[in-house]
Parts: structure tokens; C-alpha cells; sequence
């Protein structure tokens, strides 16, 4: 059995070891752990997008996206019981923002290298600036978000950490599957051929645009769910989820993790996630040069990204 | 036999350079023809133009009647016109095998827009894989990343992706360039084999004029963006024209000139 044919298994397994051992892990790990998990939805849509051979340094755009429909829906459409419920909030945020970039996936499908980050980045840029100014939306304030049943469910108080978590970590399950089942389909197949060689796709009967606008899509849908998962986590959204230095973190764990498996940047986001909080609590005030000095190691030692030490270990025995 | 591609009043023009002009030709179907000429003579314009890379300044390109001249390379490769190329072109992070189930997977996915691959299903993608490397006699280099392979290799594997889409015309750019002067004939003869077995018509661009002659029924000569001469192998070879201009050898008394 190959290294890649037991990524489901490990998944499967990581699932049940997550879903477990979390009921006994205390309310701050729980949230930092749900905080990780829709951070590392976002990252697997990044890698799915440098497996296509494009960097997005706009995700932030569909995080925040997520994030915000759910709850504007609730304000201003007035549907408070569904849109109160943790499970249909990220699912609607990774809608809209699925929505949006079918729409924007017209234009950056055109796109490559650095235009392609700068224009993802720019988008996002635009959905900060229009938040910033919008007071029906919180302005810069933002506004609070909660949720009060799971499904349909209503959740007691002292369920309610234990039940998001729980579900963060089964969408998490889902969506690593089932990329992982889509990189091995012939569309997924298309990613790394696209990315080595665009002319010889086209010239094997295949578009290059419509392979780039897929799993352009299939990142936001991924960036929507986990921004809609982080908001209900914090329990407050503002329009700095959208800000470029979000997107940059992505980036980062991204880097971190490197692209050699769907588990790579759930690893890397739970990693930096602890990286983030333990310097926070013991450097608060050089924490960022904590981060920066972390990348710099990764990107001398392992520049294939942490995921490169179990690829390495794999080919050894 | 019936004429499967028609170029009628070829033209291509780059500023002031002129690659392509005024290119009338027929292939028929089933033919094996070598496109011979200088650096610069207009034989990979014209392939680039029958396969949609380029777009011909003036003039049309008919295939089986259709005209194809405004189509980009996808859809003339679904009508079944394909290429390898002069540099080849792979996926260089992916294996051998998985070079091949890429392009077999596009043609899975895009069955209804194929006009020739109705057989192939998901289920038998890795068989015909493995059989396609084992005709081409790449299976040892099966789990091989391409990006590390020798040249001749790559070649060889730049042909076989094209012929995995069943193509009824392929035209292959200098097959056998940047290949070892003792292993050339051996490459072609497995080539011609693999694509014989498929009933395709081939059009070759190459230098060596051994080659040419041993393995086409027809041979284009071209020079400065025309074709000088179209006929029988042994009687284009020597053609006055061809001899000074492509061959490079001194023109023959008395030789007649084969006409375009």
C-alpha cells in the first residue's frame, strides 16, 4: 500500500481521535482548536490552488465573505432560527462565497503568477474597504455573532464549545476526503498538469481556464465554510478577516505545511495556531518576529514544507 | 484515397517577416508524409497553424470538409488533429504513467466533445496506461518523473500522449531530434510501428534525409514560408531546388523540377 492510499484511513482515524479526545480537552484548546481547523479549511483551498500553479493572496476575501453572509443574512433578511444555527451558518457562508467566485473566476481565470495574486489580493481589498463604510454591516466595529442549535438542535449552554467543535472537526474531515478523492479524479488530476504545462493541456482536448475556475471555486467554497466556522468560534466578525495580512497568514500556513497532502495545512494551521498563542502568552510584544523567524527555519530546512519530513520518512522505508 | 486536410492560400506574416505563403496542399488520408526544409523554411508555421497554435493571416485550413482555420488547439485535438513537439512538451513533476493518466483522464472527461475515444471508460484508463508505455517501450520508466528522463525518452513519451486521444491526423515535430545518430532508426521503426496499428495519417517534419525517405509515401519541401516541392520521396530529394536549397547538396544536370 502506497503512502497516498492511506491518507483516508489516517483521516478517518484522525477523526475519531479528534472527535474523542476533544470532549476532555479544556474550553481554550477547544476554541483554539475549532480557530485552526476553519483556518486550515481556507489553507487546503490554497493548496488546491498551488497544486494548480497559482498563489491567492486574496483568500481573505471568502473568509470574511463567509463570515459575513451568514450573519447578514439573520440581520437583514430576517431568517433568525436558521441562520442562528452553527451548522447552516458556515454552509451558507461557503455558498456565498462559492457564488462570488464563480462570478470573480471569469476574470482571474486569465490570469497567472503574480497578476493573479494581485488581483485576488486587490478583491479583497475592495471587500475591506466596502465593510469599512458600510454601518448596516458594523463598520469597522463589526458586529457579534452567536449561535444557539446545531441542526435544528437546540444546544444547551454547556454543549454549545463541545458541539462546534465537533462539527468544525467533521466538516474538516469532509472537505480533506473529499479533496483528497478529487485530486485523484481526472479533473483533479488537471491541477499539477496545469501547473507544469498549460500549452500541452490544451493540446490534449482540455481547457486550462475551465480546470483554473474549478478549483478557484472550490477554494472559496473551502475559505467561506472556514471563515463562517472562525466567526462563530470568536463570536465576532470585523472587516480585518478580509484585511491583506489575513490572506498573508493563509499564505503562510500554506508554506508551512507545504503541498504534499490534504493533511498538510490542517497540521501546519494547528501548529501555527499553538506557534501564535505561545508567543502571544510569552513574547507579547515580539510575537510577530516569533512567526517570521518560524517561516525563515521552514523555508531553509524544509522548503517543501513540514508534510516534506513524512514524504521523506515514506521514501526511506 | 480522399483528401483529409486541405490548406487553401496560406498565409502568415510576423511585422515584416513572412513565415507562411501562399501554401496550397492536400493530405490523404492514410498518407505518410516528412515536411523537410531549412531553419526558418515554414514547417513548424504550418503545423502550428493546422493545430490552432497560430492563426493564419490569410487563407483556409479544411478538415474532412469542416474548416478549421479560426479553432484553438482543443478543439481541432477533439476533432482528432494532434502534435508532439519539437521541444516536448510533458508534465515534468509527474511520472511517466501519470503523464499518460492525465491525458487519458481529459479524454474520459471530455468523451462527448471527442470525435474518437467512445471506448475508453474510467475503469480501463490504467490498463491502456500501461499498454500504451509498454508500446512505446517506456514501462521501465513508468514511475519515472519525466522532468529527469533523457531526452529521447521524453520524446518518445511526447509522441504517445498524443496518440492517446486516437487521432486521425498527428503530426510529429522533428521526432527523432537531440536522439542518438545509432538509435534513430531504431525510435522511428517503433514509432511508425505504434502508429501504423492506430491507421493514422502522419505528417514529420525532420533533417535527416535518410529518414524521410525511408518511412514516407510523400515529402513538402519548403523554403522561405513556401513549398518548393510536393511529390514522391525519390524524386523531391532530387529536385534541383531541393537539392540547393533544403538538401544543401550541388543541383543535378538534367534533373527535373518537381512542381508544387
Amino acid at each position: 500500500m502506497t503512502a497516498a492510499d492511506r491518507t483516508l484511513p489516517a483521516l478517518s482515524l484522525a477523526l475519531q481521535v479528534f472527535l474523542i479526545g476533544g470532549w476532555f480537552l479544556p474550553d481554550w484548546a477547544q476554541s483554539l482548536l475549532i480557530l485552526a481547523f476553519g483556518k486550515g479549511l481556507v489553507v487546503l483551498g490554497l493548496l488546491l490552488l498551488i497544486r494548480t500553479g497559482l498563489v491567492s493572496f486574496g483568500q481573505g476575501l471568502y473568509y470574511c465573505l463567509g463570515a459575513y453572509a451568514a450573519v447578514s443574512a439573520s440581520k437583514i433578511l430576517a431568517f433568525p432560527d436558521l441562520m442562528s444555527d452553527a451548522l447552516a451558518m458556515p454552509l451558507f457562508g461557503g455558498v456565498v462565497a462559492g457564488v462570488l467566485g464563480l462570478v470573480l473566476g471569469f476574470l482571474l481565470a486569465r490570469y497567472r503568477a503574480i497578476f493573479f495574486a494581485m488581483l485576488s489580493l486587490a478583491f479583497s481589498m475592495i471587500l475591506y474597504g466596502l465593510l469599512i463604510k458600510m454601518s448596516v454591516l458594523g463598520s469597522s466595529d463589526g458586529f457579534n455573532i452567536d449561535y444557539r442549535t446545531l441542526a435544528g438542535i437546540k444546544l444547551p449552554d454547556g454543549m454549545k464549545l463541545y458541539a462546534l467543535y465537533a462539527l468544525s472537526t467533521l466538516l474538516v474531515f469532509i472537505a480533506t476526503a473529499c479533496l483528497h478523492r478529487y485530486l485523484r479524479s481526472h479533473l483533479g488530476r488537471l491541477a499539477p498538469a496545469v501547473r507544469d504545462n498549460e500549452l500541452r493541456v490544451e493540446y490534449m482536448g482540455s481547457s486550462v481556464r475551465y480546470v483554473v475556475h474549478v478549483n478557484y471555486i472550490i477554494a472559496a467554497v473551502l475559505a467561506g465554510v472556514g471563515g463562517g466556522l472562525v466567526a462563530l468560534s470568536i463570536g465576532h466578525i470585523d472587516p480585518d478577516l478580509a484585511y491583506w495580512t489575513t490572506s498573508g497568514e493563509f499564505v503562510f500556513v500554506a508554506v508551512l505545511g507545504g503541498t504534499g497532502n490534504v493533511a498538510a495545512p490542517v497540521l501546519a494551521s494547528l501548529l501555527f495556531e499553538w506557534i501564535k498563542s505561545a508567543a502571544y502568552q510569552y513574547a507579547p510584544y515580539t510575537w510577530q518576529m516569533v512567526l517570521g523567524i518560524t517561516l525563515l527555519l521552514v523555508i531553509m530546512f524544509l522548503p517543501a514544507g513540514l508534510w516534506s519530513i513524512f514524504q521523506r520518512r515514506a521514501r526511506e522505508a | 484515397m480522399t483528401a483529409i486536410l486541405h490548406a487553401q492560400g496560406l498565409n502568415k506574416r510576423f511585422g515584416a517577416v513572412i513565415a507562411a505563403s501562399d501554401i496550397d496542399v492536400s493530405i490523404e488520408d492514410g498518407s505518410i508524409v516528412g515536411l523537410i526544409g531549412g531553419n526558418g523554411a515554414g514547417k513548424t508555421t504550418f503545423i502550428n497553424m493546422v493545430t490552432g497554435y497560430l492563426k493564419p493571416s490569410s487563407g483556409t485550413i479544411r478538415y474532412c470538409g469542416r474548416d478549421i482555420t479560426r479553432l484553438g488547439p482543443r478543439q481541432i485535438t477533439q476533432l482528432g488533429i494532434c502534435r508532439s513537439f519539437q521541444i516536448p512538451q510533458l508534465f515534468d513533476s509527474l511520472t511517466s504513467r501519470e503523464n499518460l493518466l492525465v491525458a487519458l483522464g481529459i479524454v474520459v472527461l471530455e468523451a462527448k466533445n471527442f470525435a474518437s475515444s467512445a471506448s475508453l471508460r474510467t475503469e480501463n484508463i490504467e490498463a491502456v496506461a500501461d499498454e500504451t508505455l509498454a508500446r512505446f517501450n517506456l514501462t521501465k520508466y513508468r514511475n519515472t518523473r519525466v522532468g529527469v528522463l533523457p531526452e529521447g525518452v521524453r520524446k518518445l513519451l511526447d509522441i504517445a500522449m498524443a496518440m492517446v486521444v486516437k487521432p486521425r491526423i498527428v503530426f510529429l515535430d522533428e521526432p527523432t531530434s537531440g536522439v542518438s545518430a545509432d538509435q534513430k532508426f531504431v525510435i522511428m521503426d517503433m514509432v511508425m510501428e505504434a502508429l501504423r496499428a492506430q491507421s493514422v495519417t502522419i505528417l514529420f517534419v525532420e533533417h535527416d534525409m535518410d529518414i524521410v525517405s525511408r518511412y514516407t509515401h510523400r515529402i513538402l519541401a519548403f523554403y522561405e514560408g513556401r513549398i518548393i516541392a510536393d511529390g514522391r520521396p525519390e524524386a523531391v530529394l532530387n529536385d534541383n531546388s531541393v537539392r540547393k536549397y533544403v538538401v544543401g547538396d550541388q543541383p543535378v544536370q538534367g534533373a527535373a523540377h518537381v512542381a508544387n
